[in-house]
C-alpha cells in the first residue's frame, strides 16, 4: 500500500524532506475545508437553468459593476498604495514601523468595521462627507464612488505590503549603482527599481484585483445594495440566496472561476 | 611624499569621521592617470573613504575635489549627490542590473548621460569589445559566470565616461582561477586610463600589479604612503610590513621571468606580461632557503645576501636581508626555522646564499605611472 503513496522519483534525485505521519491528517482534513465546499457548489447547480441564470440581467449588472468597481479599486490602489510602499521601504521618516502597522490595519479588521468607519467619515453628517456636500454639492455614500472606495480601502494593503516586501529585498544596491552611472532618483526609479520589483507589482496588483472583487463587508456598509449602482457580484450572491439560491449558486460559480482564472494565470505569490 | 589636498588637477580628498568606535582621518591626492591603492585590513576605514568620494558617506568633516571642482565641502555646505559626481565604481560584486542584457548595462551610463539609444548601445558594444566581452552582448546577467559579470561591470563603470574611477576590492569575490586574469585586463585598462584612480584593496598584489602609489591605513589613519615599489619593499612600520609580508623584485620581464641588472630572476607568469615590460617578481618569504654555500640542483634561482637582522615570529624566524651585487641593492626576506638559524650559526652581517625555485616566483607586470 505504502507504494502507492510514495511518489516516483527520478533515480539519483534528492530525496524529500521526511513529513511527520500525525501532519498528514489533518493536511488533508484542510484540504477537504477548502475544496468541498466549492465542489459542492458545482453538484448544487441545475445546468439545463445555468445559461439563463449566468445571463440574467441581474448577474450581468452585478458582473459589469463588479469588474469596473475592483480595476478601478486596483487603480487608485497602484497610484495611492504604490507610491506608500517606495516611501515605506526607501525612506527615512519618523514613526515609520508604526505606519507600516497602520497599512495593515484594513487587513485584519472586519471589513464591516471599515464600512462604517467610511460612513462616519463621508457620511453627510460625517466630517468631511459634511465639507463636501455643502462645498461641492457632492454626496459619496452608496454611490458607486463609495464602491470603489469601499473596495480599495480594504485590497490596497495587499499592493502596499507585497510591493515593499519587494523593494526592502531587492535592496539599494543596484540604485547606488545607477546613481554613480549618472542617473538621478527618477531615471534609476524608472528603469533600475521599477523593472527589479515588476514580478512583485505584479502579483500584488492581482491580488489587490482579486480582494476588492470579493469585498463584501464594507460595501454593503458603506455603499449599500443599489441594483446597478453599488450591488456588486458578492452582494447580488447574498441578496439572491434569499430569494433563488439556484441564481446565488449560478453567480458564485462566476466568482470561483475568475477567482481560478486569476490564480492560474498570475500565480500570486503569499503575501507576507 | 605627496603634499595635501590642492586645487590643482586631479582628485584631492580631505576625509575626518567620527562614529563610535571608529575613527577617520585621512587626505590623500590622486593626479590625472594615476592609481593610488588605499591598503589596509576589515574596519581600517577604506570602504568610507571610498563612500566619501561616491557620496553615499557624509563625514563631519570634509573636503572632495576633482580638477578644482569642489564636489564636497562640509565646511561651504557643498555636498554634489552621487548621480553629479561622475564616478565609475566597480564594486567587489558586479552589481549588474538582472532586468537588463548585458549590453543594455553597459549602455547605461551613456543613456543616463544623455546619449540616444542607438548611440549608447554603440559606445557600449565598443567598450565590450574593447574587454574582450563583445561576444556576451545579448546575454542576460543571470548566465555569465563571475569573471564574466565583472568585466561587463567594468565595461559598465568606463562607458559612463567617469572623471574618476574607484575599484573597490574587485577581485576580491572572483576565484583563484579568474582574478589573475582580471587583474591582467585592470592592469591594460588602468595604464590606458587618464582618470584619477583609486583602489581599496586588502591584497598587496593587486596594488603592485596596479598602484602607483599606495596608501596604507590602519585604524582610521595614514600609517603609511608614497610610490608603490619603495613603501613594499621597504615598509617603514612593521604594520606595512606585516601586510606587504611578500618578497618583490621589480624589473623588466623576459620569457624566463624578470631580469635585475642583468641577473634573471626564473619563475612563472601571473599575469599575461609582455617582454622588456615592467615586471616584479612576487614570493613568499617561506619559500625561500638559506645556505652557507652556494646550493646547486633543480631549476631554482640564488643569490648572495648580506643579513641584515634576525626576527623572531612565533615558532619561524624573519630574516631581513639585502642584495650586494647590482646597483641597487634589494631587500629580501626570509622565513626559516629556529633549528635551521641554530644550525647555520645565522647572525646579522653574515654573508649567505637564498634560494627560491623557480615554481614558487609569480611573475606579474607593473603599474607604470
Amino acid at each position: 500500500m505504502s507504494s502507492v503513496l510514495r511518489p516516483r522519483r527520478r533515480k539519483g534525485a534528492e530525496r524529500p524532506v521526511g513529513t511527520p505521519l500525525p501532519l498528514w491528517l489533518p493536511a488533508g482534513g484542510a484540504l477537504a475545508l477548502i475544496l468541498l465546499p466549492v465542489l459542492g457548489l458545482f453538484a448544487r447547480v441545475d445546468p439545463a437553468r445555468l445559461p439563463a441564470l449566468l445571463t440574467s440581467p441581474a448577474a450581468l449588472s452585478a458582473l459589469r459593476l463588479s469588474l469596473r468597481t475592483a480595476v478601478l479599486a486596483t487603480g487608485v490602489s497602484v497610484l495611492l498604495g504604490g507610491p506608500l510602499a517606495v516611501v515605506l521601504a526607501r525612506s527615512r521618516i519618523p514613526g515609520k514601523r508604526l505606519l507600516r502597522g497602520a497599512v495593515l490595519l484594513p487587513l485584519v479588521l472586519p471589513p464591516v468595521v471599515g464600512g462604517l468607519a467610511l460612513l462616519y467619515l463621508l457620511g453627510r453628517t460625517g466630517p468631511v462627507g459634511a465639507v463636501l456636500e455643502q462645498w461641492f454639492g457632492l454626496t459619496v455614500p452608496y454611490t458607486t464612488t463609495a464602491v470603489v472606495l469601499a473596495q480599495t480601502f480594504v485590497a490596497m494593503p495587499f499592493l502596499v505590503v507585497s510591493l515593499e516586501g519587494a523593494l526592502r529585498a531587492a535592496g539599494t544596491e543596484h540604485e547606488r549603482m545607477a546613481a554613480t552611472l549618472g542617473a538621478g532618483p527618477w531615471l534609476t526609479f524608472r528603469r533600475v527599481t521599477l523593472p527589479m520589483v515588476l514580478p512583485a507589482l505584479v502579483s500584488g496588483l492581482v491580488l489587490t484585483f482579486a480582494r476588492a472583487l470579493g469585498e463584501f463587508g464594507a460595501t454593503i456598509t458603506f455603499a449599500g445594495s443599489l441594483r446597478g449602482t453599488t450591488r456588486t457580484l458578492p452582494l447580488a450572491v447574498y441578496t439572491e440566496a434569499q430569494a433563488d439560491v439556484d441564481a446565488a449558486v449560478a453567480m458564485s460559480l462566476l466568482l470561483v472561476a475568475i477567482a481560478l482564472l486569476v490564480i492560474v494565470v498570475a500565480r500570486p505569490r503569499a503575501v507576507g | 611624499m605627496e603634499a595635501g589636498p590642492s586645487t590643482g588637477e586631479g582628485l584631492s580628498a580631505e576625509v575626518r569621521l567620527r562614529r563610535p568606535g571608529f575613527e577617520l582621518d585621512v587626505t590623500c591626492a590622486v593626479r590625472p592617470g594615476e592609481v593610488l591603492a588605499v591598503l589596509g585590513p576589515n574596519g581600517a576605514g577604506k570602504s568610507t573613504l571610498l563612500g566619501t568620494l561616491t557620496g553615499s558617506v557624509l563625514p563631519e568633516h570634509g573636503r572632495v575635489a576633482l580638477d578644482g571642482r569642489v564636489w564636497l565641502d562640509t565646511r561651504r555646505g557643498v555636498d554634489l549627490p552621487t548621480h553629479r559626481r561622475r564616478v565609475g565604481l566597480l564594486a567587489q560584486r558586479p552589481t549588474l542590473f538582472p532586468h537588463l542584457s548585458v549590453l543594455e548595462n553597459v549602455a547605461f551610463g551613456p543613456r543616463a548621460g544623455g546619449d540616444r539609444a542607438r548611440r549608447a548601445r554603440a559606445i557600449a558594444r565598443e567598450w565590450l569589445d574593447r574587454l574582450d566581452v563583445a561576444e556576451l552582448a545579448g546575454r542576460a546577467p543571470a548566465r555569465l559566470s563571475g569573471g564574466q559579470a565583472q568585466r561587463v561591470a567594468l565595461a559598465r563603470a568606463l562607458a559612463a565616461d567617469p572623471e574618476v574611477l574607484l575599484l573597490d576590492e574587485p577581485l576580491s569575490a572572483l576565484d583563484v582561477d579568474t582574478a589573475p586574469a582580471m587583474r591582467g585586463l585592470l592592469h591594460r585598462v588602468l595604464g590606458a586610463q587618464r582618470t584619477p584612480c583609486v583602489l581599496v584593496t586588502h591584497d598587496v598584489l593587486d596594488a603592485v600589479v596596479l598602484a602607483d602609489r599606495v596608501l596604507v591605513l590602519d585604524g582610521g589613519g595614514v600609517v603609511e604612503r608614497g610610490e608603490t615599489g619603495r613603501v613594499l619593499a621597504r615598509p617603514r612600520t612593521s604594520f606595512t610590513a606585516r601586510i606587504a609580508g611578500l618578497n618583490l623584485v621589480r624589473g623588466t620581464a623576459v620569457a624566463e621571468g624578470v631580469e635585475v641588472d642583468g641577473v634573471t630572476v626564473r619563475g612563472g607568469t601571473a599575469e599575461p606580461v609582455e617582454p622588456g615590460e615592467p615586471a616584479a617578481a612576487v614570493f613568499a618569504p617561506s619559500a625561500v632557503a638559506v645556505h652557507r654555500a652556494a646550493p646547486e640542483g633543480s631549476p631554482r634561482n640564488v643569490v648572495e645576501v648580506r643579513l641584515l637582522g634576525l626576527e623572531p615570529r612565533g615558532d619561524t624566524v624573519r630574516l631581513r636581508a639585502e642584495t650586494e651585487a647590482g646597483d641597487e641593492a634589494v631587500p629580501l626576506t626570509a622565513e626559516v626555522t629556529p633549528a635551521a638559524v641554530a644550525e647555520l650559526a645565522l647572525k646579522p652581517g653574515d654573508r649567505v646564499f637564498f634560494a627560491v625555485k623557480a615554481t614558487e616566483v609569480a611573475v606579474h607586470p607593473l603599474s607604470v605611472g
